[in-house]
């Protein structure tokens, strides 16, 4: 299951859905694994009346972790060698998102993706890179 | 954050895993995972986030006997301290996370965490008005005191709430 350097090419896009309708409850999930408990994730009246925002949204994290998801089932369990991205706007429930890895450079076994995450509005929520060992 | 012990266990891998809404079979069934490439059950990815459970400081969990600032009979039950992380008003967010894999995590690995800070730096922001990030960097090492993940995270605290309206 794992890539082989020799049927990739630079521009080689792999897309996935990594959330359709993204619940409160995935959000307490994550807060309840990670350990990030912070209200603006999961207390809607702290977010809402104190914090000023119009509701509970995803840790940057979940996103990350789900987009993580995508590059783990591509790549192959094991094979990544660096993840890291950028959080460039918010994600609510009810998002629905696409993440999708383009294949930048090829060398020495390994892969360079640009990663990237949109919701259902085509707006970016996440921007990244992320790298893996591939067979040759 | 500095983390004496973070503990990699199986249960909390199956419990990250489903958070993230990732069903493979690598990161909750041993006999399965024997058979994969990895050899054995690993940690998804993003999975040393998840040692602010393990810092006893980490103050975005309510602790016993310390007011928490999360609603309750009040809106908010205490005003926010400061830090990278949340808040009220135009409190913290995270800004950027970034991972180095030297290797994969696996249950019975026992790490420690030792957070230094980095740069910081301004930026006048159109959705939320001055915008002051910080970085992080935390080296986190096995049992063996190998190093097998470096992580840097960077945190921005903004003026007020991120603007909504002028979303793309």
């Amino acid at each position: 299951m794992a890539l082989s350097a020799s049927k990739l090419k630079v521009g080689d896009v792999h897309t996935a859905q990594i959330v359709d309708d993204l619940k409160r409850t995935q959000i307490v999930q994550y807060a309840g694994a990670s350990g990030d408990y912070n209200p603006l994730h999961t207390d809607e009246v702290f977010t809402t009346k104190v914090a000023g925002y119009p509701s509970v949204f995803a840790h940057g994290m979940l996103t990350m972790g789900m987009t993580g998801k995508m590059l783990t089932d591509y790549v192959g369990d094991a094979r990544l060698t660096k993840y890291g991205v950028r959080f460039t706007s918010q994600v609510w429930p009810g998002d629905t998102l696409e993440a999708t890895a383009t294949v930048k450079e090829l060398k020495d076994g390994l892969v360079e993706f640009d990663v990237e995450t949109k919701n259902q509005n085509g707006v970016v929520v996440l921007s990244g890179y992320a790298e893996a060992r591939v067979d040759p | 954050m500095a983390v004496k012990e973070f503990p990699i266990e199986a249960s909390h891998i199956l419990m990250f895993a489903r958070s993230v809404g990732d069903d493979n079979k690598v990161y909750s069934d041993a006999d399965y995972a024997k058979g994969t490439e990895a050899g054995a059950i690993i940690a998804p990815p993003t999975f040393a986030q998840s040692s602010a459970q393990f810092d006893p400081d980490y103050f975005l969990r309510p602790k016993v006997g310390q007011p928490w600032f999360g609603s309750g009979k009040n809106p908010t039950g205490a005003a926010p301290r400061g830090g990278g992380g949340g808040g009220g008003g135009g409190g913290g967010l995270h800004a950027e996370q970034h991972f180095e894999y030297h290797r994969h995590l696996k249950p019975g690995d026992v790490l420690t965490a030792t957070t230094h800070p980095g740069k910081t730096w301004e930026k006048e922001g159109k959705r939320s008005g001055k915008l002051v990030f910080s970085e992080s960097v935390t080296e986190y090492r096995d049992q063996h005191g190998e190093l097998v993940i470096t992580a840097r995270g960077v945190g921005v605290r903004t003026e007020r709430p991120v603007d909504q309206k002028t979303e793309a």
